[in-house]
């Protein structure tokens, strides 16, 4: 039966893991804005109307 | 300009606004001022019209760009803004009130595409800021910002952005805290299983000492860490003799955290670990469902927020950019357009028209003459004026006023709050009960005694009382916040729940600005004097004059005019088929008839060929909701006075609209808003301030509710305890209401959780209460108790029509 404790540790060990991960990403701030990540994700690398393409392929190196 | 022209009505394609006349056509895109168009030229050049492919018309409205931004060369200055340099690359981070949509953030993080030297510019949505990395070769940050300002979005530069020494950390540590409490709670409750199905019996092994140790090594951080705030508050207010609601959770934790120690350590049960967890889990939870702020509102705005960071002294012929705390009595300013003016000053040019609606919420133009005063806080309206500066910056009227109203916060943190003066009783009770059993079993059965005693603390935890107000609080300022009623912490509901007085501020409050009324009193004017008036009005730069214009005509057939000639801050003359029309002021008009009477409200005097024929007045107009707000709030019993920074000229109209003659006071001077609001409350009445403008701020500090009106939640406003919409205004019955009826909401969960805890002492008088009841009890108590402050006050929002409606 003592492999139960095994599982035990290992258990403490996965969610230990699991609330690290969680407290490195509030303090990086992933939670600060919750808005604009959302938003900016739906951002195309260009939203051109047709005419207007030709000169804007070499601006949008970031 | 004029082949521009339409006449139908159309929507600006930057900024969605009516265009009015004079539209500005490009591209078959309409644009409603010169400012707009001008956006939408650089986007295109630039390749950025994706901005409108968004959103509609996402832009906001446009002033044109003065030479305002030159102080921001100096490096004394832009060294105090900018975060941090290395090498060439800067960082700086602006606070852009504008920001509002999707299309915002999209534009203002391609902002390199307008300004190569941006490296890169990236938006905090939530807070409206925008930080920016720039290679300082390249442009320099008076660049950055005028191309901010050209695009609509203008960084807020003021002095206390330049005073700021560090950014308000946000308070991440309540989330760690939260964190790790709820990893431990679920992990002993995962252990405790064992406990709860075999109730201690295990076969064979035994695990339930592992166990055991395991729970109390887990729960060690949880005492230690998350639970440090109840603990430390406890300890604190042992030692200032007041009994906060943290001591019966203290109480609670160490009651819970001892016994359990013991009886692990003794190896005579599995503890109340689960319980103890779980509890610090559900009020760190419920503390930080309070604690719902508006980060992008500031309700703490003194006079600094409004000062311009520099201005431009004149020495001799020559011109230099000051900080504005450098400025001392008899430096010669330079003021432009627009820029307001930070301290006491003489007029030295000869007139000047500035527009004090900071001071007095009240934007009514004021035109002074050579030598006159002009108080800081003033706003110059067209040409640029040299100033002669009388007193500091620290020592003008309106500091003096600013600081005359503080020292308020500690008479509001005296007010005894409903959960602390019921939890010094839930303390008294559960010692008594605790202390009872003791003695009771003591003689008998002294183990049991002791078993008692702890088990009283245990169970007779403070949830309901620790959690129910955060709730109640916490979900109402959520739902009010949706309606457009900013409130600044759950405080101000309860105050908000005892007032029994208001006071409003007259104009911008109860009357709404830039809405006026155009009367005509005089001889009556004749169709064809009507279009001759229209015509000459509508050539004048002033907005009086457009408003009669757009009062007297309907039609659009502007008359020919000759000679026409416009005196700034006098008026306006020309010919029309050879009759001279004169529009302005009285001095301007030069009619005997016209001098030596009281000037009462803002009016413009008429004459043709020289006789006078009338004069135009502009009343400002009650808000619709007004009349209807101030019935309701008479009925339910609370006392309205009005405080009026005004002449007493609209007096009747207004006792009219009150039904009452007293309580009604006009010429109110800033600080004599202050002393009224103070008689008030020396007599024991609770006082809501209801105001707009900087003259109302001494008053709504000093009340015990100070409501701020926001025409838009990007102005300015007053430091105030709550922001609310103009267009809300006549919800502010509702809120009162609401704020009563989480009260009663609160005293409510406080007799179910009564109950709860009535069973859970039944068990624990007897000694007889075991872990597995403890870990049943305690969650069903706290999560009825949640679902029902939510609940009710949700349901109690929905009935009174707070729901719904975004802001």
């Amino acid at each position: 039966m003592s492999v139960i404790l095994i599982l035990i540790a290992f258990s403490l060990l996965v969610a230990g893991s699991f609330l690290v991960g969680f407290l490195w990403s509030v303090k990086t701030g992933q939670y600060d804005d919750d808005v604009s990540p959302a938003i900016r994700i739906l951002f195309d690398e260009e939203i051109v109307t047709p005419k207007e393409q030709p000169n804007s392929k070499n601006t949008d190196a970031v | 300009m004029l082949k521009n022209k339409i006449l139908t009505e159309t929507q600006c394609y930057h900024c969605g606004e009516n265009c009015k006349e004079e539209s500005v056509e490009l591209d078959n895109k309409s644009f409603c001022c010169q400012g707009c168009k001008l956006v939408f030229e650089l986007l295109q050049e630039n390749n950025l019209c994706g901005y409108y492919d968004l959103q509609a018309s996402p832009g906001k409205t446009q002033t044109l760009l003065g030479n305002r931004y030159a102080y921001l060369d100096q490096s004394s200055i832009s060294d105090n803004l900018i975060l941090f340099k290395e090498g060439n690359v800067s960082h700086i981070q602006f606070h852009i009130p504008a920001m509002h949509c999707a299309s915002c953030i999209w534009l203002l993080e391609h902002l390199n595409r307008l300004d190569t030297g941006i490296i890169n510019s990236k938006t905090n949505f939530i807070q409206k800021d925008l930080h920016i990395i720039f290679d300082h070769t390249k442009t320099s940050l008076r660049n950055i910002v005028e191309k901010l300002h050209e695009i609509a979005y203008p960084p807020e530069l003021n002095l206390k952005e330049l005073e700021k020494s560090e950014k308000k950390v946000s308070s991440k540590t309540r989330i760690y805290k939260i964190g790790i409490a709820g990893f431990v709670f679920g992990n002993i409750m995962l252990l405790s299983f064992p406990e709860y199905f075999s109730s201690g019996k295990y076969e064979g092994e035994d695990f339930h000492r592992i166990f055991g140790y395991l729970n109390l090594l887990l729960s060690l951080p949880v005492f230690f860490y998350s639970a440090s705030e109840f603990l430390e508050n406890a300890l604190l207010s042992f030692r200032q003799k007041v009994i906060n609601i943290d001591v019966p959770i203290a109480i609670g934790i160490v009651a819970m955290f001892s016994r359990s120690i013991y009886e692990v350590v003794s190896d005579t049960g599995p503890g109340y670990f689960d319980s103890m967890t779980g509890l610090v889990f559900f009020m760190l939870i419920g503390r930080n469902f309070q604690s719902k702020t508006y980060e992008w509102l500031s309700f703490e705005r003194d006079y600094k927020s409004y000062f311009p960071i520099a201005v431009s002294r004149l020495k001799g012929t020559e011109e230099d950019v000051v900080s504005v705390h450098d400025i001392k009595p008899n430096d010669r300013l330079f003021i432009r357009n627009q820029e307001i003016i930070p301290a006491d000053v003489l007029l030295v040019s000869k007139h000047a028209q500035v527009d004090y609606s900071f001071v007095t919420g009240e934007s009514r133009e004021v035109t002074c003459q050579y030598g006159e005063r002009i108080f800081a806080g003033a706003r110059l309206i067209g040409k640029p004026v040299e100033v002669l500066v009388q007193k500091d910056v620290s020592h003008s009227y309106i500091t003096k006023l600013w600081n005359q109203s503080s020292g308020k916060s500690e008479t509001k943190s005296k007010y005894a709050h409903l959960t602390e003066s019921i939890s010094k009783w839930f303390v008294i009770v559960t010692m008594s009960i605790a202390v009872g059993a003791l003695l009771f079993w003591y003689p008998t059965d002294p183990s049991r005694a002791m078993l008692a005693f702890t088990s009283v603390l245990v169970i007779a935890c403070a949830c309901a009382l620790a959690l129910s107000a955060p709730f109640t609080f916490g979900n109402m300022i959520r739902i009010l916040g949706k309606r457009g009623i900013y409130l600044k912490n759950t405080k101000v509901l309860e105050r908000l729940s005892n007032i029994d007085s208001i006071v409003f501020d007259k104009t911008g409050t109860l009357t709404s600005t830039g809405n006026y009324k155009v009367e005509y009193f005089g001889i009556e004017l004749t169709d064809i004097q009507k279009q001759f008036i229209a015509s000459i009005a509508h050539a004048s730069s002033h907005p009086l004059s457009w408003m009669i214009a757009n009062n007297l005509s309907s039609s659009n057939n502007k008359l020919p005019t000759t000679h026409l000639k416009e005196i700034n801050g006098k008026g306006i003359e020309g010919c029309i088929h050879g009759r001279f029309v004169q529009l302005g002021s009285r001095s301007f008009i030069h009619v005997a008839e016209a001098q030596n009477e009281n000037v009462k409200a803002s009016e413009v005097g008429v004459s043709i060929d020289g006789k006078l024929l009338g004069y135009f007045y502009f009343k400002t107009s009650y808000r619709q909701s007004t009349s209807s707000l101030l019935h309701a709030m008479k009925k339910e019993g609370y006392k309205i006075s009005v405080l009026s920074g005004d002449y007493n000229f609209e007096q009747s109209h207004l006792e009219e609209l009150l039904e009452q003659k007293e309580g009604i006071q006009f010429e109110q001077k800033p600080i004599d808003k202050l002393n009224s609001i103070k008689e008030l409350q020396s007599q024991g009445i609770k006082v809501m301030m209801v105001g707009d403008g900087l003259n109302d701020a001494g008053a709504l500090l000093q009340s015990d509710v100070g409501l701020a009106i926001a025409e838009d939640i990007n102005n300015f406003t007053p430091g105030s305890d709550g922001i609310i919409l103009s267009k809300n205004f006549g919800q502010i019955g509702n809120l009162l209401r609401f704020a009563k009826s989480g009260h009663r909401i609160i005293m409510i969960s406080f007799i179910i959780s009564i109950f709860y805890n009535l069973v859970g002492l039944w068990f624990a008088v007897q000694g007889t209460l075991s872990p597995i009841i403890a870990a049943i009890l305690m969650p069903i108590s706290t999560s009825s108790l949640v679902v029902y402050t939510v609940l009710a006050s949700s349901i109690k929002a929905r009935s009174l029509g707070l729901t719904k409606m975004r802001a």
